[in-house]
Formats: C-alpha cells, structure tokens, sequence
C-alpha cells in the first residue's frame, strides 16, 4: 500500500463517462452510495478495482473513477480471482445481478463464496433482466409474467443469501438500493477480510418496477424492515416487534418487542443466519444488514503462503531445470570419423 | 531425430532408414504397468545414446475390467542408430503379457516379426475374455510370425519368492521381470531402472528389492537360457547426435518448461488456471511443482473460470496461461474474445484429441485447426504456433509468450495427445542462448501530456496497445468486451469505431509475420514437382515418407508450418512455386482448406482420423500416386 493515501471524495470517484441507466433506476442510488462510501474507507482509487460481467448493473466499473473490468456474462468472479491472486494488494470489488451471479455465472459465484477470496461482491437483485428487455430472472418470483413467460413463471426463484450460506459464503449482508444504511453495509464488507456477500435489492423502474415495494415502500418500510446490529435485540417496527426462537418447531417467531424471549444477533451464528435470510415475507420482516460474519483464512492468503512455504530455500535456476533427470552426455558424433 | 537439434546428412538419408532401427511394443493389461515398462526402456535406451520415438497408447478407462480387450494398453518405442522421427510403422517385436494384448496387437506386427508372451496367462478363462476360442499358442494361427512363450508369471513368482509377497502383489513385478528380458535383449544396463526402483520404492524397500529380483530374473533369463528363435542379443549402435547434454522429455514436460522460460525471458511472474482434461492435465501437473519460479497454478472450476481467471492475472500484470483440450477450449471461446477485445497477453494451450464431443480422449488427432484460427463469434484474429514433436514444444512455447507479450495478444498454441504423450531425447538448450523480451508496463507514458486524458488503446509501431497494470497511479481506466473508441478505449459504438478498431485487430495479427521467420524448406528443393505440406505431429511420418521417396529419386519436398497465423510472409511464394501440393493431417482437410483459402493454391488433402498417426509407407504412397 501507498504509505500515505490521498484523501479523496465523492466527487474523487466519479469517472468522466455519463452515465446511462433509465432515469429512476435503482442503480444510480447504488453508485452514489458507493461512490461517498469509498473516501471513508481511506482506500487510493489506483489499488481500487471494480469487476463486472453482464448486465444493466455491470456497467457500474464505466463510472468509477478507479481501475475497471467490464468482463462477459456471469464471468467476474472467474476475472477477479485471477486478478487478486496476481497481486492481492488491490482491492476488488465484483459488480453482478440476478441473472449474472445466479444464472449463467452461479457456479463461478458459488465457488469464489467456498474459496473465500478477499473481496467484495455486490449482487444487485432487480429480480428480472433489464439489459436484454424484461425476460424473468432466477430470482423472480412464481408467476412473474415477462415476454419468455407470457403466462407467469412457474419456477421457484433463487434465494441469493441462502445460495451464498450454503456455498461457505463467511459475510452475508443486505441492503437496499436507496436505503441510508447502504453505505454502513459497504462499509462492513470492506472491513471483513474475506468474500463479502451483498444482496442489494435494486428497483428496475422499467421492468419490474416496485417488486420490492411491500417492504421497501415508506408506509410499510417500519413494520417490514429488521436492520440487524451486532450485540443488539432483533427488534422492528419501531421496537414494538421482535423475533424469538420457537423452541417446538425451531424456527424464528415474531414476538412482542418487550418480550423477554426477543434474541441478540449474533452475526456468528450460522443456524440463525439460514433462518433470517429464509424468513417467509408474508409473516416476517426483511432482515438487512449484515446477517451472518464469521472470518476465516481467505484464498489468497492460503495460495500466497503456499507458494511462498513452496519456495522457500528454492533458488529458481532455469538452466538446472531444464537440465534435471536422467541425463546423458554425448562427447563427440559417434560416427563423425 | 524428431528433435529440431538434428540435421539429416547426406550420408543418413542415402542409408536405409529401418536397418539400424527397431520397433518394440509391449502390451498388457491396464493394470500390467506397461506405460511404465515402456517409460523405462526408453529412458534405457536414450543412455545406450540411440535416437527413439515412442507411442503410449492406453485406454480411457482407469482401470477397465481385467484380461478384455478394451482394457488392453500398449507402449511402443522406436530407436536406432539413425534419426528417428516416428514411434515406427510396425512393431518388429511384440511383447504381449496376456491373451487380450496379444489379440489386440498382433496384427500391427511386420510379419516374421518376434511375438514373447507370458504363457502363464493363457488360461481358459483369459481366453475367453479376450474372445479366443482356442489357444493361439497351440492352434497355429500365430504361424507368419516368430512365436516365444514361456510362463513368465511363474518365472516371477519364483524370482521373488525370498520377498514374502502376497500372491497378487508378487505377480506385479512381472512387467519388471519382461523389462528385464528386454534388457538383455538390447544390450543395455540395468543400473539406472535399479537406481529408480529404489528410489521410487524408498519407503518399501521389499518392494524395491522383489521388483529388482525379478529385473535381474528376466535378464539372467535372457542370458542363460536357450530360447531361440530371433531372441538374441541385438546391439543398436549409438545414433549420430551433436554433442552435449542429453535428456528425454515428453511434450508435456517440455511445454511446461518452454512456458516457464518464456515467462522468464519476458521477466513475468505466471498465473496458469486449469481444469483436468485428458490429455491435458499433465501441464497442470508439472507447473504445480514449480512454484518457486514465480509460478501460481489455480484447477478452476470449469474450463471457463480457468481462462477468465488467467485473463483476470494477465490484467493485474502476470503471464496468463491456460490449457486444455478441444472440448474445453470450445468452452473458452467467448472469454478468449474478451482477451482479443481488450487485447491483453495470454497464452492458451490445446493438447488436441480426437473429436467432436468427448470423442476420442486418449487417441490423437489434429482437428481442431478450424477452432484455433477460427472459432470465435465475430472478427477475432488469433495467432495460431503448433508444435511438431516433444522437443519442439519447448520452443513453441516460448515463441507464444514472446508474441502475447509484444502484440499484447491472446495466442493459441497447439500440441496434441501424441507429442503430450510421446517421448524422445531432448538436447537440453543453453538458456544463455535465448534473448530476454522483458516487459514494460506503461505508467505515465499511457496519458496525453496536456490533459492526462488515459490512452489504453494507443498502438505502438506492432499496432500493439500499452499493458497498465492496476495499482499503478494516474493512468487509472476501465476496459471491458464492448466495441470501444480507438485510442482512449472509451465505449462507443460507432459505425466508424467499429471498422477502424476490427481493421487494427486484425492489422495487429497480420502485422507479427514480419517478426516471425520466413517458411523454409524442411527437406528438398524450395520449388518443384511436389510438396508435401504439414503441421504438428504429422512431422516425423512426413519426414521420413519424403527422405525416403527422394532417395528413389522423386521430386519432393517436405515444408513443415510452426506458424498458422499469420503465415510467413513468404509462404505464397514459396507454396506456388510447387507444381502439386499434398497435404496430410490427422483431420478431414482443415490446412488444406486454410492454404486454398488465403493462396488459391490446390493443395490436395491426405487424412487420417483413426486416432492414431499416420504410417510413413501411408504418406509414401500418397508421395508416389501424386507423382505418378
């Protein structure tokens, strides 16, 4: 790292280029959230990398002012461990949707979340594909209806958090698109070392707009809205509500926010963690922030170590390599007399 | 020899070429350890200083059920006292280790040729298996051929009785005990094989000291029985070679090796991302060891995070490197043409294999010309380098690197199961020799002076664009696969920044035939009657089929391409002045139809797709039609 990093501002990480989402999209609110986040994190803009595939979202790298991959579809994660495996000072950041991380590049995110390598990956969830005109996504619901499904989709979507749980994932947050809090969730991705899981539920104003109204909307954003703090009581709806365990049929409950049953959050609980990203919307609210954070060694720390503890006491020597084994000397052409 | 370190001689190519050679094939089970049998001969028979060329041939499966034919696996070495460049036509000895091996391989043997097989397995049941229905040993059916058998099984368990060794780990020396037989055979030292026994062996020195019982058996054997026939002492004179240090190598090593030496000629650390595919996992395998040449090897998850994450290195800085066969190269497709758009080095390598799907995955061929140099969506000139034997890979090798490094360029670089394979002695190069290419990252020489606007596709005199590695301050940008304006790389998607930015790609690739040498004539005159036309491990046959044919007084030249794309810049020229062009290629014509494409000559094609290389009396028939 630099020794000493410039003191930067919003303004700092904004690139020259305009920027071209539709009017009202959720996406502008991500960017400037990442944009006023990125002075505080006192990171330089030349070690700052962002990393897409494809997709309305994927565009995000064109309009930061730091150093940028616009890869191909549902690739970055492939592109960004290749990237911090060759030099891990740089702080990479993967951009992705629904369609890019879940769909066509589900596997490659599956396996980056096992691997842990030290990042962060935001996954804006628009619940639809904006960027090839409106088809369903996987993680739209039953009976979204869309040009490839004119009478409603009839499969069950994907859970991007309960996807990132299962594959290893060890911080798995939440946040909304226009939400203040979004930059306290970045904030906490950045600080944890390691693949930093974040599902940001992003409007698409053009195709599946308001999809998330039924708990984003301000009239119901109280009562369907649980932001979870380390150490702190599960409460919402202004602390009137709660969650408990209901120890018969182990799941969560909603319980009264004065109850004595109402649980701590403890962001190491992994148990709890696959609960609170499952919670039916119906009956439960929303859980966002960071739901589940347990560090452990990352991926490039292991590969570096290992290359380093394989080397060590080696002198490289190409002439002695390609020299090894069993050889022979050949003095003279045995019939050159 | 099938090591570019050779020339022919007059004297050698007046010579007949099978008198001071021998073709030796053994064959056995899978788990018979044949592959291994074979990989010692041949290193015994490069310290008797013979030239060699060898032909695994195994199956696809691990370990297929025991005594059946498709289970059957072969290793066959061709060595002499001249230059060798093919693993031989037909085997003049076959040693079969079991009814199957012998059912399967027979038929290769030049008649009159020596058959040794182990009696011991000749059971009923065994021939049944292998789908006799009477014993071949007693029938007669083996008559035009010189039959040996002895009941080697039991001639093992009796040398290594002394050990106490179970009944079936016993009879796992036996390819020991034939290795030995062999030994004698050809007159060669066992030292060494009991050198490496031991140590491959250290941690069960019973183990070392039963198989070496049952090596000295087989040789004692040779020595001191009476078996006749043509079982006798045969003595290959050395073969001419320019002095130095020796080895042998299989492409495999050798390509590994060339990689490393390009990365450190160009002064780069290397990110080699992987997936396991037969048969190229082996370059996967050598490189993992090696991480103190600054090497990081990563087994992605699927062949297409092995490229982009290779993609993803060479962004950051490092040599990008990726490997696979033609099933998982057609999966890297759509990242390759990110690596062309955004024009950084890479270097992807296809051990071809027989084709399409699955195909073929341990047999050979050389299918998968039309996929490197055109298969990808859009415009997307690649450089395309094959390697012709073993040896030659190492050069290849480092030829790619020297070319994605300076044209900032993805190059494909083609090998394939036979030469992944294959070995043959190796002089080993003087790296002293080979001029460094060292890399210059730009820093602020990537931004206009005035307004420090960041020029990422600025070309140099090569067309090439300069290599920012993130981290670096000031010319911080952003590249990505979309059509992007000449010079600052900023989207844009133009009518006139596509043309301009499709012709530069293109100009750029043509543009490395003028840093690559002129096509020479391999054997012949440099015009002519015919030539005959190759590429990749289609060299040694070729070779051979046209020394041979201009030692009858044909005129024929052999003109062998390194450089698919771009060709030499001569290669028009040179190919016109031939009056008929053959071209043979273990494929259904993808040279021929790619010469007739950019030189409107009539190259006639001559292929063969059986999963094994070509014969050399194949390719002079062709030679002899095609003159007649």
């Amino acid at each position: 790292m630099n020794d000493v990093t410039k003191i930067t501002t919003a303004k700092d990480w904004a690139s020259d280029q305009e920027v071209r989402w539709c009017p009202g999209c959720g996406d502008y609110a991500v960017l400037k959230a990442v944009q006023r986040t990125m002075p505080d994190l006192g990171v330089a803009r030349e070690k700052t990398v962002f990393i897409s595939g494809i997709g309305c979202s994927s565009r995000f790298p064109y309009y930061m002012a730091s150093y940028g991959f616009h890869t191909i579809h549902g690739r970055a994660c492939a592109v960004a461990t290749g990237t911090k495996l060759a030099n891990p000072e740089l702080d990479v950041w993967i951009i992705t949707g629904d369609g890019d991380a879940l769909s066509i590049g589900g596997n490659h995110t599956m396996h980056l979340l096992r691997r842990n390598l030290d990042c962060q990956l935001l996954l804006f969830n628009n619940e639809i594909y904006g960027l090839t005109k409106g088809q369903y996504s996987p993680t739209s619901r039953v009976g979204t209806r869309t040009p490839s499904t004119p009478f409603g989709s009839v499969d069950r979507p994907a859970n991007p958090c309960a996807f990132a749980l299962g594959s290893g994932a060890r911080f798995v947050a939440r946040g909304i698109d226009v939400h203040k809090n979004l930059p306290d969730v970045l904030k906490a991705a950045h600080a944890h070392r390691g693949a930093s899981f974040v599902e940001i539920y992003q409007n698409c104003v053009v195709y599946n707009d308001d999809v998330f109204a039924p708990f984003t909307d301000k009239s119901v954003a109280a009562d369907k809205q649980l932001w979870l703090k380390p150490g702190e009581k599960m409460l919402y709806a202004n602390g009137t509500k709660g969650l408990a365990l209901d120890m018969e049929q182990h799941m969560l409950k909603v319980v009264d926010g004065d109850s004595d049953e109402v649980i701590v959050h403890n962001p190491k609980n992994r148990a709890v963690a696959h609960m609170l990203v499952e919670m039916p919307v119906a009956s439960f609210p929303v859980a966002l922030g960071v739901l589940y954070e347990d560090p452990a060694p990352t991926f490039d720390s292991a590969v570096i170590g290992q290359n380093a503890a394989a080397s060590a006491g080696k002198k490289p020597d190409l002439q002695a390599l390609v020299s090894k084994g069993q050889t022979w000397q050949v003095e003279k052409e045995p019939r050159a007399e | 020899m099938a090591s570019a370190t050779h020339t022919i001689t007059e004297e050698e190519s007046q010579a007949h070429p099978m008198l001071d050679a021998m073709v030796v094939r053994f064959a056995g089970d899978s788990g018979d350890g044949m592959q291994l049998t074979g990989g010692q001969f041949t290193l015994s028979t490069a310290l008797a200083g013979n030239d060699l060329a060898t032909f695994p041939d195994f199956p696809a499966e691990i370990r297929a059920p025991q005594g059946t034919t498709f289970g059957v696996s072969a290793f066959q070495i061709n060595f002499g006292s001249t230059a060798i460049e093919t693993a031989g036509d037909q085997p003049d000895v076959l040693i079969a280790m079991n009814p199957a091996a012998l059912k399967v391989n027979v038929n290769a043997l030049r008649e009159g040729g020596l058959i040794i097989v182990d009696e011991g397995e000749f059971s009923p049941r065994n021939l049944a298996k292998a789908g006799y229905d009477a014993n071949p040993l007693e029938d007669g059916s083996l008559a035009k051929w010189n039959l040996v058998h002895f009941n080697i099984s039991q001639l093992t368990l009796d040398a290594v009785k002394p050990f106490g060794l179970g009944n079936k780990e016993a009879l796992r020396c036996k390819n020991m005990w034939t290795l030995g037989l062999a030994l004698w055979m050809f007159d060669r030292e066992r030292g060494p094989i009991i050198d490496w026994l031991k140590t491959k062996f250290a941690k069960a020195p019973e183990l070392a000291e039963a198989n070496i019982a049952a090596l000295n058996a087989g040789h004692a054997y040779g020595e001191t029985v009476e078996i006749g026939g043509q079982v006798h002492k045969h003595h290959i004179d050395a073969a001419p070679a320019e002095p130095g240090l020796y080895r042998t190598v299989t492409g495999a090593e050798s390509l590994s090796l060339g990689l490393i030496a390009g990365a450190q000629l160009a002064g780069l650390p290397m990110f080699f991302g992987g997936y396991p595919i037969t048969p190229a996992s082996a370059i996967l395998h050598h490189l993992s060891r090696l991480k103190e040449y600054g090497i990081t090897t990563f087994q992605a998850e699927d062949e297409i995070a092995a490229i982009c994450a290779a993609i993803g290195a060479s962004y950051a800085g490092q040599l990008g490197v990726t490997s696979s066969s033609g099933p998982g190269i057609a999966l890297k497709g759509e990242a390759m043409g990110l690596a062309i758009m955004t024009e950084l080095p890479l270097v992807i390598v296809n051990s071809q294999r027989g084709g399409p799907s699955t195909g073929l995955p341990t047999k050979t061929e050389q299918s998968d010309l039309y996929q490197a140099v055109y298969g990808r969506n859009g415009d997307a000139p690649m450089p395309v380098i094959a390697a012709r034997s073993p040896a030659d890979a190492f050069d290849c090798a480092i030829e790619a690197v020297r070319i994605a490094t300076r044209y900032m360029t993805p190059v494909m670089l083609l090998t394939d199961g036979y030469i992944a394979n294959a070995a043959e002695p190796w002089k080993v190069p003087d790296m002293g020799g080979y001029e460094p290419f060292p890399v210059e990252f730009a820093e602020g020489s990537a931004m206009e002076p005035d307004n420090d606007q960041v020029m990422p596709y600025r070309r140099n005199a090569d067309l090439a664009r300069p290599w920012i590695k993130p981290g670096t301050p000031g010319p911080e940008h952003r590249i990505g696969g979309i059509e992007k304006q000449p010079g600052t790389g900023n989207i844009d998607y133009s009518p006139e920044a596509h043309a301009e930015m499709t012709r530069l790609r293109a100009a750029k690739v043509d543009g490395i035939a003028e840093s690559i040498p002129e096509q020479e004539v391999c054997i012949g005159n440099w015009s002519g009657k015919l030539a005959v036309v190759g590429w990749g491990s289609t060299f040694g046959p070729i070779h051979q089929a046209v020394r041979r044919a201009r030692m009858r007084g044909l005129d024929v030249s052999h003109i062998h391409i390194r450089h698919i794309a771009p060709m030499p810049r001569n290669m028009s020229v040179l190919l016109k002045g031939f009056e008929r062009i053959i071209v043979p290629e273990m494929n259904t014509g993808q040279l021929k139809t790619v010469l007739r494409d950019q030189f409107l000559v009539d190259a006639k094609p001559l292929n063969k797709v059986s999963g094994h290389p070509f014969r050399i009396a194949e390719i002079e028939a062709a030679i002899e039609a095609a003159l007649a």
